[in-house]
């Protein structure tokens, strides 16, 4: 039994997706900004795309800005905004359980003179109100705050947070990095106050090398990337034509039956964790409840290296990360969890199961069945 | 400089040189290395012995720079000599084509010395040796006046090869030396992912041994990128040694027994013993004439000389540790040097590290290691067993 339960990592996508990717490559291959009618036929593929996008996000489809992916659209986010409001102040905040994304663009801005403050959380992931209202200043410009986070799946406060930003100050853009939760969550900008939000299609079903910024109309934002000037001298560089296609379809799919798809994920979250957690040593990070991301599952194992665990239920054709996929390849350990305030011995015990739509509750029995049994035959062989 | 001026390489071999009525093998086995070396770039060459001298000529376009990257990989080549050479158009012809010559390939001739050294191997060509020197030098000391003779020490030395073509050269790019791999049997390196054993492997096919290697995975212990980091060092070790047969063994098991029967502070020497039976067990069973480690004196605690005594215990093949007299970072210069280095620090765990006691044993002693192995009496032979069948066999090469 082939068991992907590492959705949040990259997801497979939709075959509806890859089809008209496909189809694109081989039939409407024009350039958007071609004069003929190949590159109109292009242009028209890029703005319907543009208003399934908006429809979802319930914005303007001019407001939306198509890039690489969600790394981009982060970068594009902290450095663009930091670069056009640089004359308002140099103050900058965050959260300390951001992406790789938000946390390594920071720390170069760090190095050109901004002031960070990183936010801290508590033991469920989630960002304390009081230390944002607190950590406010007159010359802080940009607040970025992810919608979900991607190891443990705690969604953060957004809403009140872009009240106490907007009432502290309007001009304080708000940001959000809502990789992880788009696809997941009705996620309306204009209700929550947000000024800019991330996403990338890969992780909703769709091509890999695409995402969009949302951005509000009459936001102080720099283009990061130079060029031809495509997308209003915003993002040069030659649409992504079937990316973009792929990825607006593959939104679409996603908010069709949303309530229903999510009620799903719920329950599955909720029994996997019953499930699991009764496993000798087997602990949740962050929330069981539904305050928490529908499809993420962060769970520490006691006395056993995740990457050992993890390559034995490869074995077994199940596929997981440890921490964070992006973060896993580096020795460091999860910056969130550390945040969190995880003991020291389980950092580097935990395990990500991340599902999506088309997890079974099938691969989860199977996926229980086998941590039943290799979770005590590797407790046999403990380093010391 | 023009390098597309060069067709054709003189390569020039030492020790092989002095090898009696061997000779014949050493410089067919130098060929074939040769062969299989240009066989990874682009062009087609004529690898070819002519008057007791090895010759490759460029018989299509080719690299200049690729041509000898692959030449500098064959064990047995001290010096590469890029020649031009021409057609016998005549005395006058050649006069022009050697001004032509120097001013391409010395284009820094202020202060420098020279010296002319014709050899006629063709009789029946009007001019002797000693004639052609006299003329050539003469004619370049007037064309460069900032050139100047120094017949004992100089800083150029111009050939000319008389033959049923006529070559010129002047330059001798230094080969890697020692034997080519292939003329002095064969050998099984233990092939971990670090620094030391590819090393280790680079040194003793240097000395002309052709290598196999056997790799130790303890899966899930170890992931599947440590094992291809395993098989890219293979590779890159095989630009110089030729096709590596790389034997990879399930590990896991044995390991996993002598944890659990075996005092842990013992855990990797105990294991180590049992990696080398293994290696010997295949090296046997492929012809292998001895085995080769990367071990240091003293690296760590698995390497001291205590440690070193113990596990060279279960072998009877003699067990060739290049590397045993380097520091560490003599055995990383080497690593930086064949191009190994890069893969070698990538950070996947092998076997020898995931179950490493806090502190293993450094002064091991034979007797209680070994009265400490019985507790595994009953299983070790069926688990080495099945470790031995379920070996999977990769050829690796560049």
């Amino acid at each position: 039994m082939e068991c992907y339960l590492d959705n949040s990592a990259t997801t497979r996508a939709y075959p509806e997706v890859a089809a008209l990717v496909s189809d694109i490559m081989l039939n409407t291959y024009g350039n958007p900004s071609s004069m003929h009618m190949k590159g109109v036929e292009a242009e028209r593929i890029v703005n319907k795309a543009r208003e399934d996008i908006a429809g979802v996000l319930k914005c303007r489809p001019k407001e939306i800005l198509f890039t690489s992916g969600g790394t981009e659209s982060d970068n594009m986010a902290l450095i663009g905004t930091a670069e056009a409001n640089k004359r308002s102040g140099r103050h900058i905040i965050t959260t300390k359980v951001e992406h790789h994304a938000i946390l390594e663009t920071t720390e170069a801005l760090s190095k050109q003179g901004y002031e960070i403050t990183y936010l801290p959380v508590d033991s469920k992931g989630v960002i304390c109100l009081d230390a944002l209202s607190n950590a406010l200043r007159e010359d802080t410009i940009l607040v970025s705050i992810m919608h979900t986070n991607n190891e443990v799946g705690a969604v953060q406060p957004l809403e009140e947070a872009g009240r106490i930003i907007k009432s502290y100050n309007q001009k304080i853009v708000f940001h959000t990095d809502a990789v992880q939760g788009y696809g997941k969550f009705r996620i309306i900008p204009k209700n929550l106050n947000i000024d800019l939000l991330s996403v990338s299609a890969h992780k909703i079903h769709g091509p890999k090398g695409v995402g969009f910024l949302y951005i509000k109309e009459g936001t102080r934002i720099k283009p990061i990337i130079y060029g031809g000037g495509q997308q209003k001298g915003m993002r040069s560089g030659t649409e992504n034509v079937p990316g973009i296609a792929g990825m607006a379809l593959a939104s679409n799919m996603c908010y069709a039956n949303l309530s229903e798809d999510m009620e799903r994920l719920y329950s599955l979250r909720e029994y996997f964790i019953s499930e699991a957690t009764k496993l000798m040593g087997v602990t949740l990070n962050g929330s069981e409840g539904r305050d928490c991301a529908p499809h993420i599952i962060s769970l520490s194992i006691e006395g056993i290296r995740a990457e050992v665990l993890l390559h034995a239920l490869e074995d077994k054709g199940i596929y997981v990360s440890s921490g964070s996929a992006c973060a896993s390849n580096r020795p460091s350990l999860s910056g969130t969890l550390t945040a969190m305030g995880v003991n020291r011995n389980l950092l580097d015990s935990t395990l990500r199961f991340s599902l999506s739509v088309h997890t079974t509750r099938e691969e989860l029995d199977y996926t229980l069945e086998n941590l039943g049994i290799i979770i005590p035959t590797l407790r046999r062989y403990i380093r010391h | 400089m023009n390098k597309n001026m060069f067709t054709s390489f003189l390569i020039k071999y030492g020790e092989i040189g002095v090898k009696g009525k061997n000779r014949y093998l050493f410089e067919n086995a130098l060929m074939a290395q040769i062969r299989y070396a240009l066989k990874r770039i682009e062009g087609e060459f004529r690898v070819h012995k002519a008057e007791g001298r090895v010759y490759v000529d460029a018989l299509s376009e080719f690299d200049f720079d690729e041509a000898v990257g692959a030449l500098k990989c064959v064990f047995g080549i001290t010096g590469i000599c890029p020649m031009m050479f021409r057609e016998d158009e005549g005395f006058d012809k050649l006069k022009e084509e050697i001004v032509d010559y120097v001013r391409k390939v010395h284009p820094d001739r202020e202060g420098r010395t020279f010296k002319v050294n014709a050899k006629r191997a063709r009789k029946s060509y009007p001019l002797e040796s000693m004639e052609i020197n006299a003329l050539i030098g003469e004619l370049l000391l007037e064309e460069y006046p900032e050139l100047k003779v120094d017949v004992h020490n100089p800083d150029i030395m111009l050939y000319i090869e008389i033959r049923e073509k006529i070559y010129i050269y002047s330059q001798i790019i230094p080969g890697p030396g020692g034997m080519p791999v292939g003329t002095n049997g064969k050998a099984m390196l233990l092939l971990s992912g670090g620094i030391d054993s590819p090393v280790a492997g680079y040194m003793i096919a240097k000395r002309g041994v052709k290598i196999d290697a056997v790799y130790f995975h303890a899966p899930p212990y170890t992931s599947e990128r440590a094992k291809e980091k395993v098989v890219e060092l293979a590779r890159e070790v095989s630009a110089y040694c030729g096709p590596i047969y790389l034997h990879v063994v399930n590990f896991t098991d044995i390991q996993l027994a002598i944890y659990e029967k075996c005092p842990h502070d013992e855990l990797t020497i105990i294991m180590r013993r049992y990696m080398m039976k293994i290696a010997e067990h295949i090296a046997r069973e492929t012809e292998c004439l001895g085995l080769v480690t990367g071990e240091s004196i003293g690296q760590v605690a698995s390497q001291t000389m205590a440690s070193l005594l113990v596990t060279n215990e279960v072998c009877t093949l003699p067990v060739f540790r290049p590397c045993i007299g380097m520091d560490k970072q003599e055995i990383i210069t080497i690593s930086e040097n064949i191009g190994t280095y890069e893969t070698s620090i990538l950070p996947y765990e092998d076997c020898c590290t995931i179950f490493v006691a806090k502190h293993p044993v450094t002064k091991p002693n034979l007797d209680i290691i070994k009265r400490h192995e019985h507790n595994l009496d009953e299983v070790i032979d069926g688990l080495m067993e099945e470790a031995l069948k379920t070996e999977e066999l990769i050829i690796v090469h560049k």
